[in-house]
């Protein structure tokens, strides 16, 4: 048994009186890629939100049990900050800060107290590198963000996040805005990060899933209906709750 | 398009139109009646000599730069001060029924008539604190009744700054702070800018409020010092134009030009900071 990079126990979520994540036991190996599927207020996102705390921005926000991040508790044992640096987060809409390509990437080291422009610029290029945007801007790093297509903007904001060299990146439908030919080229990135780093993608492309998802939780109703290995979910699943998301039936 | 449609169209069209014009009229019809009346009396004299023989001859050198200590002052104090409030009300206050109070409060403060600030600040800083009728009594007090509206368009462009900007800089691991600093500051500027250009402006041209805590009648020297007394040009106006009998048109009007200018200038200033701070802007 491959010790888990994040352990969630008995985890519960409310957002005021709705109850979004209910009683979540689910562990993440790491250098896997982790899909979650399932209908809107499924609480996929929820949940995606409450491993790097993004989720303490809402006031009515509450939640118990215990999610663990290399055996330590996310939400006792270190800061929101440290936190986040190691656990990196892409939203769903390409959402680049009104500045440079370069201080895009370099946001995240420099507000760590990285200084040093030799190293930062290093930086800047490995992330962009392995976000497989490079190429496509390494001559224009001082031109806006948000100049960018649609496509190479959602790669800058991987890249941004690489920047802090995370352990784990969630990714919250990060193609949903996306045409075809950009999808391919994230979901490429994905694969190959893999490699590096533990990723969580919680996607309304069924598609999706399957093609990238080393193992599929489906979530309906803030609950954990099934996880399995992405081809016993998508061929043989043990509920039938799952196989009609999956055909189409609902959701 | 139906003829019904056609015609509505074409009288709410003139209807705008008009409203518009209805505005500027009033606007121009001042400006250049202030401008015909008082630029006969705009002279190098004018602007750099004292008052001589009873406000009827010279200049109004001493009210032109009292006008200016007080505005410099009172947005020395009020800005800094209205941008931090405005930066805690909009980004950590929580939303609770104090802090609702609180937004309530500034927000009626702006429509507090100015004679009361005047009142005010003669009770808090010229009495009680014993400031005297002083540059600094006057300039808090204009800057006390200036923070409202700071305050308020602070916010306003603090808050038109997208949620998502502050998500994606937390989610990176910049604390709420450098979130503030680095990414929703620089990018509201422009907006509390215009808020410092409408309390300038104001600061400038009120009489009421520096009537009791700074303004002189008539002083032969300059302030030496933030506690001593300073003539101001809307006082100045108000007293050439009701207590002294027998004064020409020409300087009432010169005065009024010269304030109306010196507002001007103060506002372009603040403007080209502003333009240069949106042209950084880029979304």
């Amino acid at each position: 048994m491959v010790t888990a990079k994040i352990s969630c126990k008995k985890l519960n979520a409310w957002f005021g009186k709705v109850h979004s994540v209910r009683s979540l036991d689910l562990d993440i190996r790491p250098h896997e890629i982790f899909g979650i599927i399932g209908p809107a207020n499924s609480g996929k996102t929820t949940f995606l939100r409450t491993l790097n705390r993004m989720n303490d921005l809402d006031l009515h926000f509450r939640m118990d049990g215990e999610v663990l991040l290399d055996g330590q508790n996310i939400y006792a044992d270190m800061t929101a900050e440290a936190l986040r640096s190691k656990v990196g987060m892409v939203f769903a809409m390409p959402m680049p800060l009104p500045m440079s390509v370069f201080d895009n990437v370099a946001y995240g080291p420099r507000m760590h107290g990285m200084r040093d422009r030799k190293k930062l610029a290093e930086i800047v290029e490995r992330s962009l590198q392995e976000a497989f945007l490079w190429e496509e801007v390494k001559d224009r790093l001082g031109m806006s963000g948000m100049k960018l297509s649609g496509g190479q903007q959602q790669r800058l904001c991987i890249a941004r996040t690489l920047a802090l060299s995370p352990d784990v990146i969630l990714f919250d439908e990060p193609c949903s805005g996306l045409d075809p030919i950009s999808t391919a080229k994230v979901e490429e990135a994905m694969l190959i990060l893999k490699k590096e780093y533990t990723i969580i993608l919680v996607t309304n492309n069924i598609k999706q899933a399957a093609r990238v998802s080393g193992r599929t939780a489906f979530f309906l109703m803030g609950e954990l209906i099934e996880l399995d290995a992405t081809e016993k979910i998508f061929t043989a699943p043990k509920d039938k709750r799952t196989e009609d998301y999956i055909l189409g039936r609902f959701g | 398009m139906s003829r019904r449609a056609h015609i509505s169209q074409k009288i709410a069209f003139s209807l705008l139109f008009l409203s518009t014009v209805f505005v500027v009229i009033p606007v121009v019809a001042i400006l250049v009646f202030i401008v015909k009346n008082g630029v006969g009396a705009i002279s190098w004299e004018f602007l750099t000599s004292y008052p001589r023989a009873g406000m009827k001859q010279g200049g109004i050198f001493p009210a032109i730069v009292g006008t200016f200590y007080l505005v410099f002052g009172a947005i020395a104090v009020s800005l800094p001060i209205g941008v931090l409030a405005a930066i805690y009300l909009n980004e950590y206050a929580k939303d609770t029924l104090l802090t609702r109070t609180i937004k309530l409060a500034i927000v009626n403060l702006a429509g507090v008539p100015s004679v009361v600030y005047g009142l005010f600040g003669l009770g808090l800083f010229v009495v009680f604190l014993k400031f005297g009728t002083s540059i600094v009594a006057g300039s808090l007090t204009l800057a006390i009744m200036g923070l409202p509206v700071i305050i308020t368009t602070s916010k306003e462009a603090l808050s038109s700054v997208p949620k998502q900007f502050r998500e994606v800089s937390l989610s990176l691991g910049a604390t709420r702070w450098q979130t503030v600093r680095h990414v929703v500051l620089p990018n509201a500027i422009s907006g509390i800018l215009t808020g410092a250009i409408l309390s300038i402006a104001r600061a400038a041209g009120e009489a009421a409020p520096i009537l009791f805590t700074v303004a002189a009648f008539y002083l032969p020297k300059l302030p030496r010092s933030v506690f001593d007394q300073a003539m101001a040009l809307p006082y100045h106006l108000y007293i050439i134009s009701t207590q002294i009998p027998n004064i020409s048109k020409q300087t009432q009007y010169g005065t009024a030009l010269v304030l109306v200018g010196l507002v001007f200038i103060l506002n372009l200033v603040a403007i080209v900071i502003r333009s240069r701070f949106r042209k950084k802007k880029k979304w």
